[in-house]
């Protein structure tokens, strides 16, 4: 059993889809939770429409309805987790009435659903942003993984939670400390032992407490205690959830720096612009997939003119500040970090190219990587620590739905696009389409627009112009913008910056807009 | 002990646990058969091909493709078993204890030639190396039939910025409709129309592929056999005279979009990425990508 939450994996994933498929043609059931009746929901037994930003209100009816009818893991809930009590406390009070009334769903179908979920012989979450784009993106994960740990589907082959990542190297970027409170391999930053490991290996001593994630930079700015900013590969004008903001904050900065392929929005606003290197094809190095695979990419075409590899800008920055590292080679570097991260201690180039990519963690030269994690969670006796339950309540997103802004808009990725539009929009697509508005053909006749008409769409931060078309996957009352057409409708003027203080992420999924016809001057 | 103090804390490392296990598959049993003379053995389901490959024999085949479901349509691959009234396909006829097979008999041979000499007369078949291989390999004549003999001749089909149809080139192996329908994409953009020699590959009610149901991935490409269908900017190379594969390079790397790590090949001629295609046999694309990943690389080129 597949639960597809959230996520429109034939169309941003659609190789992982391809997989799927293979599943569904063995006989697989497919669940899709999501409020838009997507290409993935076309594939699927059963399609969970639910409100957006209801999630953790269906995820705890399910587990509430999984406890009373007897279909809760109590072997594995006693045997390697913590805080059930608490966690089977919280959920009571989601019957299934109350989820209907919260998420839209049917009671019915909330009860089937956590059935056949908990009865499954294997069963997993996949999901992706439309888990954690919210005002409560974690909370929101903790939800599902509450219920492989209610239902033991985790840490055994083919069981599992598993978030689909977006680009190619997010999963190797956090694997290699681009998060605030981590070193590579995971290893945190304010643990001194492993501080110290590190300070040896780099011969400087390390800021011992964690950064500061996206979010909280603009925050700083806004302060004025960042006022340099180095931005590597980013388009945060374009990405950012609040536009205004992002242009006003990055603007008033004393010194930035971007490093990119392309003339990006938000190199237009830097002091130097430091023209790098496309990695997946002009240079060496490794990337790690949604799988959490090492992959080798190598350089198929030489740099253009002017254009000089990343690493080598680094190296020759170090230079400025008056430390020579040496010659940069990525294999060099990539020995460094599996010196200092356990996890990678395996992986040398040869078997990298020799198994086509190693899943972490790889302890040494004859670990075979791991397919899934967790399995220690089955070991008797347990090795490590318990996997706590956590305690999550639904809070409905943070931009309200009232009279003056009715309609939720939701925003995503389509199959022939991707994120910004910066690499996507180069080549010809016969698939891509006009930017618009899409509504469902009810709401359509509700607000007497017709296909093709522009509208002015506002939110209580922005507002833009839009062309209407119609998506019968659509339920009333709601809408959906892509990210990618920036130049024709900047999403991001009505969406919300309302950040999940955990992880630092944006209720991009959740705008209160509304829908005016433009009247002809 | 309170369970708090169990409950794992960012701080620590998660200690090393042993792998996990990973159900092995179901053990198979060997069947023994004899081909050209020779007992090998191979495990039940596999096929006369895999056998054969065992032996090192070469098979031609042109429908088959390891990562879709044999279709039978071709004819090259046909062998000789003894018992059986009629050839019999090696690629997807299965192994059966103490088969007695022949794969290079003057009967298979024969067989072969013609099979070949009626592609060869009725295609374009000057882009499908593997079969002027073939064809050479079999002695086969495809002018034998004369000048009138007919043919799939037809203008390329150009309706988008992305492939060409070229069914003067097709055989109609059907690699194309099995990668765009259940072995691959589930797209069922294109399948097979007519009969007979009018038999073609055909979009819904022939309509534009622009019309249709396809979403670009290119799988159709990955699979062709005789370059009918192709990338249109090899396409364009190719009539400006400017594609020339032995000064093209190719480089084994990960795919720039999505995070599902699709294994690349990139193909590159005087220092431009000219093609991208996937090897078959990765674990994670098994030849497959989507329309970015075969076609999103344009960005890399000049002028974009």
């Amino acid at each position: 059993m597949i639960l597809l939450w959230g996520s429109n994996a034939r169309e941003t994933h659609p190789i992982f889809f391809h997989h799927v498929l293979k599943g569904i043609r063995n006989g697989a059931k497919l669940y899709v939770i999501d409020p838009r009746r997507t290409s993935s929901a076309q594939w699927a037994d059963v399609w969970l429409g639910l409100d957006v930003g209801s999630d953790i209100s269906l995820a705890n009816a399910m587990a509430r309805e999984t406890i009373h009818a007897g279909l809760a893991n109590e072997r594995f809930i006693q045997h390697a987790t913590s805080g059930f009590e608490a966690y089977r406390g919280c959920v009571e009070k989601y019957t299934l009435e109350r989820a209907e009334r919260e998420t839209g769903v049917p009671a019915e179908m909330i009860r089937q659903t956590a059935h056949a979920y908990a009865k499954a012989k294997r069963a997993q979450i996949c999901w992706t942003l439309g888990i954690t784009e919210h005002h409560n993106a974690v909370d929101n994960v903790l939800a599902l993984v509450n219920l492989a740990l209610l239902t033991g589907h985790v840490g055994r082959y083919g069981s599992g939670v598993n978030p689909l990542r977006g680009q190619n190297n997010v999963q190797g970027g956090g694997d290699m400390g681009a998060i605030p409170d981590r070193l590579p391999g995971f290893q945190h930053v304010e643990n001194a032992e492993l501080r110290a490991k590190f300070e040896r290996a780099y011969g400087t001593k390390l800021d011992p407490k964690r950064g500061l994630h996206l979010s909280g930079m603009f925050e700083a700015m806004e302060h004025g205690e960042l006022t340099t900013l180095y931005v590597l590969g980013e388009n945060p004008i374009d990405s950012e959830a609040d536009r205004h903001r992002a242009v006003k904050l990055m603007s008033g900065l004393e010194f930035l720096v971007v490093q990119d392929i392309f003339y990006t929005k938000t190199a237009e606003l830097a002091h130097v612009i430091l023209p790098g290197s496309a990695g997946w094809c002009e240079t060496e190095g490794t990337v790690t997939s949604s799988e959490r695979r090492v992959q080798r990419v190598r350089a198929a075409v030489p740099l253009p003119g002017g254009v000089r590899d990343d690493m080598e800008i680094i190296y020759e920055l170090a230079k400025r500040f008056g430390h020579d590292w040496g010659k940069p080679e990525a294999e060099t570097i990539w020995n460094e970090v599996r010196s200092l991260s356990p996890m990678h201690a395996g992986m040398s180039y040869k078997r990298l190219e020799e198994l086509g990519g190693i899943q972490w963690p790889c302890y040494d030269e004859s670990h075979p990587g791991e397919m899934y994690l967790h399995s220690r969670l089955w070991r008797e006796p347990l090795i490590g620590p318990r996997a706590p339950f956590s305690v999550v309540e639904f809070e409905p997103p943070v931009d309200e739905l009232n009279e003056e802004y009715p309609i939720r808009l939701t925003t995503g990725r389509q199959l022939d696009s991707y994120n910004t539009g910066e690499q996507s929009r180069r080549f010809p697509s016969p698939l891509r389409r006009a930017a618009a508005l899409d509504l469902s053909p009810e709401d359509g006749k509700r607000y007497k627009v017709c296909e093709g008409e522009q509208v002015r769409v506002s939110s209580r931060r922005g507002s833009v112009l839009a062309p209407v078309r119609f998506d019968p996957g659509l339920r009333p009352g709601l809408a959906f913008l892509a990210v990618h057409f920036h130049d024709e409708i900047a999403t991001n003027d009505l969406t919300i910056d309302a950040v999940d203080p955990k992880s630092g992420t944006s209720e991009f999924k959740a705008t209160a807009i509304r829908i005016e016809k433009c009247v002809e001057s | 002990m309170s369970e708090q103090l169990q409950a794992p804390s960012p701080l620590i490392p998660i200690p090393r646990a042993p792998a996990p296990e990973i159900p092995p598959g179901a053990s198979r049993r060997e069947i023994e058969v004899s081909i050209d003379g020779k007992q090998v053995k191979a495990p039940e389901g596999a096929t006369i091909l895999d056998a054969s490959r065992k032996l090192g024999i070469e098979t031609p085949t042109l429908c088959f493709l390891e990562t879709l479901t044999p279709v039978n349509v071709c004819r090259g691959c046909v062998v000789e078993l003894e018992g059986s009234r009629a050839l019999v396909p090696a690629c997807s006829r299965k192994v059966e204890a103490g088969m007695v097979i022949h794969t290079d008999s003057e009967r298979v041979r024969l067989s072969r030639r013609v099979v070949l000499e009626f592609l060869a007369s009725s295609v374009d078949v000057s882009t499908a190396p593997q079969l002027q291989a073939y064809l050479k390999r079999y002695g086969a004549r495809a002018e034998k039939f004369g000048p009138r003999a007919a043919t799939v001749a037809q203008p390329p089909k150009i309706d988008n910025e992305l492939y060409v149809r070229d069914y003067a080139k097709c055989i109609l192996c059907y690699k194309c409709v099995e990668a765009c329908g259940v072995d691959a994409q589930n797209t069922f953009a294109i399948g097979v129309a007519g009969r007979g020699f009018h038999a073609h590959i055909a979009t819904e009610f022939e309509i534009p592929l622009t019309d249709s149901a396809c979403v670009y991935c290119g799988n159709c490409i990955g699979a062709c056999p005789t370059g009918a269908l192709v990338g249109k900017i090899e396409y364009d190379m190719r009539k400006a005279g400017t594609w020339d594969e032995s000064r093209q390079a190719r480089t084994e790397t990960i795919c720039p979009y999505c995070g599902v790590g699709c294994e690349l090949t990139v193909h590159s001629q005087n220092g431009q990425i000219v093609k991208v295609s996937s090897p078959l046999d990765h674990s994670v694309t098994q030849g497959n990508l989507c329309i970015k990943g075969r076609f999103g690389w344009q960005f890399m080129q000049p002028n974009k």
